[in-house]
């Protein structure tokens, strides 16, 4: 068995790499589960959310608007009106004779008091059941204020997370199109994906503006809804996080004839292969791209590799976990962690499709264990049954590693350190072994080897005290 | 609104349709934090997927504990359908794999709006264990109803508590001990309340006590449960207690744990502030002194001695002051009543709770010291907050880590009290409450601004 605390109805989504066999996933999650992840509304919340010009209206009771206001490190370099949270705060009353009308008066103070580019207004579980139609509220809204006003339709209960991106893309593809495509150069691309956490995706542009190539919108990270409004002016879309915008690039190449690459800007090869990939798309309109692409990453390594090289010393021979949101980042984290000179055990997603978790099972050493959708009772078990060193999560697996006394790297939304490309190469070896190296782990109960949990002392000797 | 809202202090209040940035969260979190201070407990929340999901984030990034929340991940086909059977495998999975021998089920705005009877699908469940029993015992399945349009965190919390004391006392005789309802407090105020119970050699029982499971130990072995919290048998116990002691006085008497137990079983009830600086504990010390029937220890004396001691070497320094004040209703009052002890004055006090009761209770605690009481905005949020020209003013925020953004931007400082404090280090340790807890909110108030003042010095003494 792989763990003893494994549900029965998800034994389909386990699986070992290197045996035979593919995963059940992309099911709605089981009742009781406790399960890792979060609702439609979500979804759309992360992927619009880093759009910083726009206001971002949650039209439902308070809790959906409280737990997302200013909970990512989704950074702005100009305005942060995303960084408010805005509700129509329904109560009883609402919910007994319709929200519409507080609708329209919110939106209409809010718009007028901050003034926004656009504004978003995200449904929820109740505003979909009582029936209010936002979509009227918005139109009517839009047409006097002069702004795009748009209805997300978000609500929770209607999927998973991957509803509530494809909710959002819907919306992003509204305003695609809109805007004055002039003065765009033939060598342009869209960012899509990234959300510009940490700083991200200033990094990123940067490197595709070395290469001489012009990054017409950011999706979404420091987004201006003027500049996905001319989005369509890309010559290609470059798409990471492939599970939150795909649909929008799919929809754009269907739409405005635009096409779309598949990249991932975590870990040395993967970074490197963004930008190659990329500019072999350019190399008939400019040879010179690739060139700038080989000189960028090797100067980027030469820096980088010594580093890593001497981090691998110490970290040669420890175990690695992964459980992330979305399964692109995993592959990228294996092939990290493989130059860290680190096994990775566990592979996880909260959404991973089937052929997400066939490429993870490729690029993982036989044995690794892969999960789609799991809870802390069976992350717990594997953490336990593998001897791992370090969990790589988001804020609700931090407790999981911390309890079981092991280190964790945040991965998540709220991460302050950027992680993406050569820079965020060198920031998550150091976060790694900034955890993984700790002094701490020799104190706690998990390595004293006791097995109980009551008080043991450390078997180190010091100075001065009694052995 | 609520009626205290539509008087004085809506009259200078912008009337927004919308909350921005809001001082409160939904009902059914606090239901979940009251259900983690019960042994054996699970919090259930029948509802969509990312309610137990956003929650636990929130409460995990406060507490630094893993927090499982359940959920019977309501999808379309429930919703339109009926949630009974995903509600009933979820129960079961709880039970078979958590081992939960208590399950807190609360609704949500979803189940409450597509019109779930909780009873109902409880009663079912009943049934399928006849003829699908499950492995172990069955656990004890509490329901409240958690409509996330009515009301706050706060209503939340103590509905939950009601609803313990609603399902699980029985006939007991007297055994003397007293039953604490102690509110929505940290597990740092928890535990002193367990350690000031024993120095009066009283026996008592937290209504509830979530100390040990928010705020546990490093483990070699984690159980799927944390251990700690109030024991089912302590709550069946409860009709015995000798007095039930109810902390805060904005609590709703439909929603108050302690007027059921009066109401019910005949326990006497006495309900006072929550203790929080000089007089509001002196209350709670004395009803102790009375239950027990001897004086308030030496050691607490003690306490109390050096609090009063430090607010005369502090005077000087807060003298003056200004202060406003945000958060939870009772710790609200509480929080003004020591300002005022300590020579600050509150000039606002903010809140998203509507009990009705604030404005009432902050006149209470301020009125014989001061001429005028601070103004008061309940159901409101930081715009509100924002817009009072007090709190542009002030020399101190008083509040939870969301008024962070407002404190920086003023450029006042923040001194980190309550729930959530998502920006500091050991939230869950922060002591409020008695006189133990009034002397450290003393020295980080006076520090805090001791510390302004020697930053904003042109001479940097090295002396205060």
């Amino acid at each position: 068995m792989i763990a003893p605390n494994v549900f029965e109805e998800r034994t389909g989504q386990i699986l070992v790499a290197g045996q035979a066999g593919s995963i059940s996933c992309e099911q709605p999650s089981l009742s009781g589960a406790v399960s890792q992840r979060a609702c439609v509304f979500c979804g759309s919340r992360v992927v619009l959310y880093p759009i910083a010009d726009a206001l971002h209206l949650v039209h439902g009771p308070i809790g959906c608007a409280a737990y997302t206001w200013d909970i990512r490190g989704a950074l702005s370099s100009g305005p942060e009106l995303h960084r408010l949270s805005f509700s129509t705060d329904m109560r009883e009353k609402d919910v007994v004779f319709g929200a519409e009308k507080k609708l329209e008066l919110s939106l209409r103070e809010l718009i007028a008091k901050y003034s926004p580019a656009g504004a978003f207004v995200y449904s929820t579980c109740v505003a979909g059941i009582i029936g209010d139609d936002i979509e009227a509220v918005c139109r009517r809204v839009e047409k006097d204020v002069g702004i795009p006003v748009i209805a997300v339709q978000s609500e929770g209960f209607k999927g998973s997370k991957k509803e509530g991106y494809s909710a959002a893309c819907k919306a992003i593809g509204r305003l695609v199109g809109e805007g004055d495509t002039s003065g765009i150069s033939p060598l342009s691309i869209n960012i899509l994906g990234d959300f510009n956490l940490a700083g991200e995706i200033w990094l990123i542009r940067s490197y595709f503006e070395r290469m001489g190539i012009q990054v017409v919108a950011n999706i979404t990270g420091d987004g201006r809804i003027a500049d996905i409004q001319r989005a369509h002016g890309a010559a290609l879309n470059v798409v990471q996080c492939s599970g939150a915008t795909m649909e929008l690039a799919k929809y754009m190449e269907k739409k405005h004839g635009i096409p779309f690459l598949r990249v991932s800007y975590f870990g040395i090869e993967d970074m490197a292969e963004s930008l190659y990939a990329v500019a072999r798309h350019f190399q008939d309109v400019d040879w010179q791209v690739m060139e700038k692409a080989r000189e960028l990453v090797a100067g980027e390594l030469a820096g980088l590799l010594p580093e890593i090289k001497e981090l691998r010393k110490k970290l040669q021979g420890k175990t690695a976990a992964i459980y992330v949101g979305g399964a692109f980042k995993a592959f990228s984290l294996v092939k990290a962690f493989r130059h860290l000179g680190m096994r990775v055990a566990l592979v996880g997603s909260q959404t991973g499709t089937e052929e997400d978790y066939r490429e993870i099972q490729e690029v993982c050493d036989p044995g690794t264990i892969i999960v789609d959708d799991s809870n802390p009772l069976e992350l717990t078990s594997f953490l336990k049954g593998n001897d791992v060193d370090i969990l790589v999560g988001g804020v609700k697996e931090r407790p999981i590693a911390y309890k079981l006394g092991l280190g964790f790297c945040d991965h998540n939304h709220e991460r302050k350190l950027a992680l993406e490309g050569f820079e965020g190469m060198r920031n998550f070896a150091r976060e790694v072994a900034a955890t993984v190296l700790s002094p701490i782990w020799k104190l706690v109960p998990r390595r004293i080897g006791n097995t109980t949990s009551g008080t043991v002392y450390s078997t180190d000797p010091v100075e001065g005290r009694a052995s | 609104m609520t009626a205290s809202a539509k008087t004085a202090p809506s009259k200078v209040r912008e009337p927004w349709v919308s909350t921005s940035n809001p001082c409160h969260q939904c009902r059914p979190l606090g239901a979940t934090i009251a259900f983690q201070g019960i042994e054996g407990c699970v919090p259930f929340l029948h509802g969509s997927q990312g309610c137990a999901t956003y929650m636990r984030r929130y409460l995990i990034s406060h507490f630094r504990e893993p927090v499982d929340i359940a959920s019977s991940s309501v999808a379309e086909k429930e919703a339109v359908w009926g949630g009974g059977p995903a509600l009933l495998k979820g129960l079961r999975n709880v039970t078979e794999k958590y081992g939960a021998k208590v399950v807190g089920l609360a609704t949500t705005c979803l189940t409450e709006t597509t019109g779930e009877n909780l009873g109902m699908i409880i009663h079912d469940w009943k049934k399928e264990l006849e003829t699908k029993p499950l492995s172990g015992p069955t656990p004890d399945v509490v329901p409240v109803p958690c409509p996330s349009y009515d009301g706050t965190h706060l209503d939340g919390f103590q509905g939950a508590v009601r609803a313990m004391v609603q399902y699980f006392p029985e006939p007991t005789a007297p055994h003397g001990g007293v039953a604490l309802f102690p509110g929505f407090v940290s597990p740092a105020d928890l535990r002193h309340f367990r350690e000031i119970l024993s120095a009066f050699g009283l026996a008592g029982t937290l209504v509830p006590d979530y100390a040990d499971r928010l705020d546990g130990p490093a483990l070699a072995e984690t159980g799927p449960l944390p251990e700690g919290g109030t024991t089912v048998a302590a709550l069946r116990a409860l009709p015995g207690s000798s007095i039930a002691i109810e902390l805060g006085k904005t609590v709703q008497e439909s929603l108050s744990g302690a007027a059921l137990l009066e109401s019910a079983w005949k326990v006497r009830r006495r309900r006072i502030g929550l203790p929080v600086g000089i007089r509001e504990s002196d209350a709670f010390y004395s009803i102790l002194e009375e239950v027990s029937g001897r004086e308030t220890p030496q050691e607490l004396q003690l306490e109390r001695g050096r609090l009063v001691d430090a607010c005369v070497d502090a005077h000087k320094y807060l003298s003056g002051r200004t202060a406003v004040v945000f958060g939870d209703e009772d710790l609200a009052v509480g929080l003004v009543a020591f300002l005022t002890e300590i020579g600050i004055k509150t000039t606002l006090v903010v809140s998203g709770g509507r009990s009705g009761r604030l404005e009432s209770e902050i006149s209470r605690v301020t009125r014989s010291f001061l001429e005028k009481p601070p103004r008061v905005l309940d159901d409101a949020d930081f715009r509100d907050l924002e817009e009072c020209e007090e709190s542009r003013t002030a020399d101190l925020y008083i509040g939870h880590s969301k008024g962070y953004k407002l404190s920086r931007r003023r450029d006042i400082p923040l001194v980190r009290v309550g729930f959530p404090l998502h920006d500091r280090f050991g939230g869950q340790r922060v002591l409020h409450v008695g006189w133990k807890g009034a002397l450290q909110l003393l020295d980080t108030i006076v520090n805090t601004l001791l510390e302004r003042r020697q930053e904003d010095s042109p001479v940097g003494y090295a002396y205060q």
